[in-house]
């Protein structure tokens, strides 16, 4: 099942534990033309991270640290390890992930295969151009190793290849170090959009890490409000990782009218003045700022049976402004709500995957709950504004848009084809080719 | 904190080994396979462990374990706690018509896990102190058609540990078996259904087994609610199990 649950399938899984073992599941998985995926830890929002009717491998039992060299900077895990563990071993001894992604609780291996970024994208860019080797099992030609140096493209075509590149068993990442767990934190609430791209551009300059929230039911004079955060480590503090344990679950599915839309508008309303109240500086430790929604274990299950859409698209920087905004009209026009409507500028550090995400300009996320066609309506139009604007969409996130707009948004998607491994699909792929 | 590890590359060994890793002990790991036990002690070190040594060895060998497990406390220069965690499921219908394999996995389950075990208990009462935990099985506590060998094999070594707690008894020591319901590792792989409230996580399973080497009676079920589930299930009169198809 997907994260955003609205999509799911059945596969026939195998659960490896040690490297020895992937070259002949490897083999098995695609015996008979059977198509093969890796999964992690099932935090993909459509359909990339399943296989429907094919099989898959699930990594995170091969979740070991392999080496750590401080002096050098570089970790080498296998592909299963989440960043939780790794941050638990790296924190302590004064290192941090170069990039991470806004939960823990992604593996290694689907960190490099979605190319993810992190509130830091304006300087550090993706995960993947921290990725100094990894170690890529394939279904035609066994193991390899490969570096940025690689020039056969296969390296490029892994880092953001959705796992579709064939099996990878682990991945070296350099590190960046830190005097502290700390982060100190400004919290900005801005009233329009265009109060928000100065304040990103002044912020980018000056700070490691910048995120805003917006309040996508706001409308009229209020549309586009939000609050925005901008962080850096602090230069001394405690190197402690972050409490291990959870808060709360998610015990059962939200019935689906407690998300309806007076109930978001309240929310937003009340977060927004309460981000007002809150405004100004604070040192909190790494956990909250980076990760505030891995406190709720199973937050995906508020969203109830029917499950929600994550949206995700970036349009480069001259559309910014106008396509934001009419993204934001056609959000609030539609009462479709969002808890979490996160808006961020990309800055201009190249993506080193043929498939990666991340390209200059701005990045609007929002989870929409799935209320069937009219959320599909809604997804649609933002479709037709990105697409105008020469904007794209985060595979990760997706579960539902036609190939035409994928190879808009990917024009080198025909060269990335070529290093698709024969024995490797999934479901999002299959759908982009067809 | 000086801790042997018999069995090591078993998925509830390794996530208990993590737990000491954590608290900076000091590791041997002793399993069959080199490659995969140094996969483990590099792991841990990054983890944490302030050291980990290794040992290869086929754990069901039964010659000359009390010289073996010497061995092993001289490499690590003592012991606190030693684990004793490995045995094998296997297939039940082979283990019931084939004699030799039920020899087998009576040898690999009771009869070297006793012989360690039994060096173990050794070396902890003459010291006066030091903790020894054996994985058990719930498997153990009434025979079932489902499990007839590997649940005898685990009855043997219950009996056999809290033989030892018993012979400990005043001295310092600690014994303890530890019986986990089913546990999701690649020892059940291939069971149909491993969701739902009776199956545990090998981390689940790690915390007590870490715990039960600090405190706690002789016999510890993991998760807790195994105890009262097994107490029912024994003292159900035969004409009623004999109907459940358990």
């Amino acid at each position: 099942m997907s994260w955003g649950r609205v999509l799911r399938a059945r596969h026939a899984v195998a659960r490896p534990h040690w490297r020895d073992e992937l070259p002949a599941l490897l083999r098995e998985g695609t015996q008979g033309g059977r198509k093969l995926l890796a999964i992690g830890l099932g935090r993909s929002y459509g359909d990339s991270g399943l296989n429907p009717d094919g099989a898959v491998i699930d990594m995170v039992g091969l979740d070991r640290a392999i080496a750590f060299d401080p002096a050098t900077r570089l970790l080498r895990a296998e592909a299963g390890m989440s960043l939780d563990a790794l941050l638990a071993i790296l924190v302590p001894r004064g290192f941090f992930l170069p990039v991470t992604p806004g939960t823990r609780f992604v593996t290694l291996g689907g960190a490099v295969a979605n190319d993810v970024h992190g509130k830091n994208h304006h300087r550090a860019g993706t995960l993947g151009r921290w990725v100094r080797r990894l170690g890529l099992i394939r279904s035609d030609g066994g193991a390899v190793e490969l570096g940025p140096d690689d020039k056969s493209g296969v390296f490029a075509a892994t880092i953001g290849g959705l796992g579709l590149t064939g099996l990878v068993a682990w991945v070296e990442i350099e590190l960046i170090p830190i005097a502290s767990a700390m982060m100190e934190v400004e919290t900005i609430p801005f009233g329009t959009l265009d109060e928000f791209f100065p304040l990103a551009a002044e912020s980018d300059g000056a700070f490691d890490y910048t995120v805003a929230w917006v309040d996508c039911l706001a409308k009229g004079s209020a549309l586009g409000r939000g609050i925005f955060s901008r962080a850096r480590h602090t230069a001394n503090g405690p190197l402690v990782v972050s409490k291990k344990r959870l808060g709360p679950r998610m015990p059962f599915d939200l019935p689906g009218f407690a998300l309806n839309g007076p109930s978001v508008r309240a929310f937003n309303a009340l977060y927004y003045r309460n981000g007002g109240r809150k405004a100004g500086r604070a040192t909190v430790p790494y956990e909250p700022f980076f990760y505030p929604l891995d406190a709720i274990g199973g937050w995906n299950r508020i969203y109830g049976k029917r499950g929600f859409y994550q949206y995700q698209s970036v349009v480069p920087p001259e559309a910014a402004h106008d396509a934001t905004e009419a993204m934001l009209a056609a959000i609030a026009a539609a009462g479709e709500g969002s808890f979490l409507a996160v808006l961020k500028t990309f800055g201009d550090v190249p993506s080193p995957g043929m498939l990666s995400f991340p390209r200059a300009g701005t990045t609007l996320a929002l989870d929409c709950a799935n209320r069937g066609a009219a959320t599909l309506a809604l997804m649609e139009r933002l479709d037709a504004i990105v697409r105008e604007a020469g904007g794209r969409l985060y595979p990760a996130k997706d579960g539902r848009i036609p190939a035409t707009m994928f190879r808009a948004g990917y024009p080198n998607w025909e060269e990335f084809a070529r290093h698709v491994d024969p024995g490797f699909s999934s479901g999002f792929w299959r759908r982009v080719n067809q | 904190m000086k801790v042997i590890i018999l069995g090591a590359t078993s998925a509830i060994a390794e996530a208990t080994a993590r737990l000491y890793a954590g608290e900076g002990a000091e590791l041997l790991l002793i399993a069959r396979q080199s490659e995969r036990l140094e996969t483990i002690a590099t792991d841990l070190k990054l983890r944490g462990a302030a050291r980990v040594e290794t040992a290869v060895r086929d754990l069901t060998d039964s010659d000359s374990i009390a010289e073996a497990f010497a061995d092993f406390v001289a490499a690590l220069g003592g012991v606190d706690h030693v684990l004793l965690a490995y045995g094998v499921l296997g297939d039940q219908k082979t283990a019931e018509r084939d004699l030799g394999e039920a020899q087998t996995k009576l040898r690999v389950n009771f009869t070297s896990a006793a012989g360690w075990a039994l060096a173990a208990a050794e070396v902890l009462e003459r010291q006066g102190h030091g903790s020894l935990v054996v994985l058990g099985s719930v498997g153990g506590d009434r025979g079932r058609r489902a499990n007839i060998v590997y649940g005898a094999a685990k009855a043997g070594l219950a009996a056999l540990v809290e033989g030892i707690a018993h012979r400990f008894a005043g001295k310092g020591p600690r014994a303890v078996i530890v019986k986990p319901g089913p546990v999701i590792t690649p020892m059940t792989e291939g069971f149909a259904n491993r969701k739902g409230l009776m199956w545990a996580t090998p981390e689940t399973v790690a915390a007590i087994v870490r715990r039960a080497a600090d405190r706690g009676g002789p016999v510890v079920y993991a998760p807790w609610f195994w105890r009262w589930i097994m107490l029912v299930i024994r003292v159900l009169p035969a004409a009623v199990f004999n109907r459940l198809d358990i």
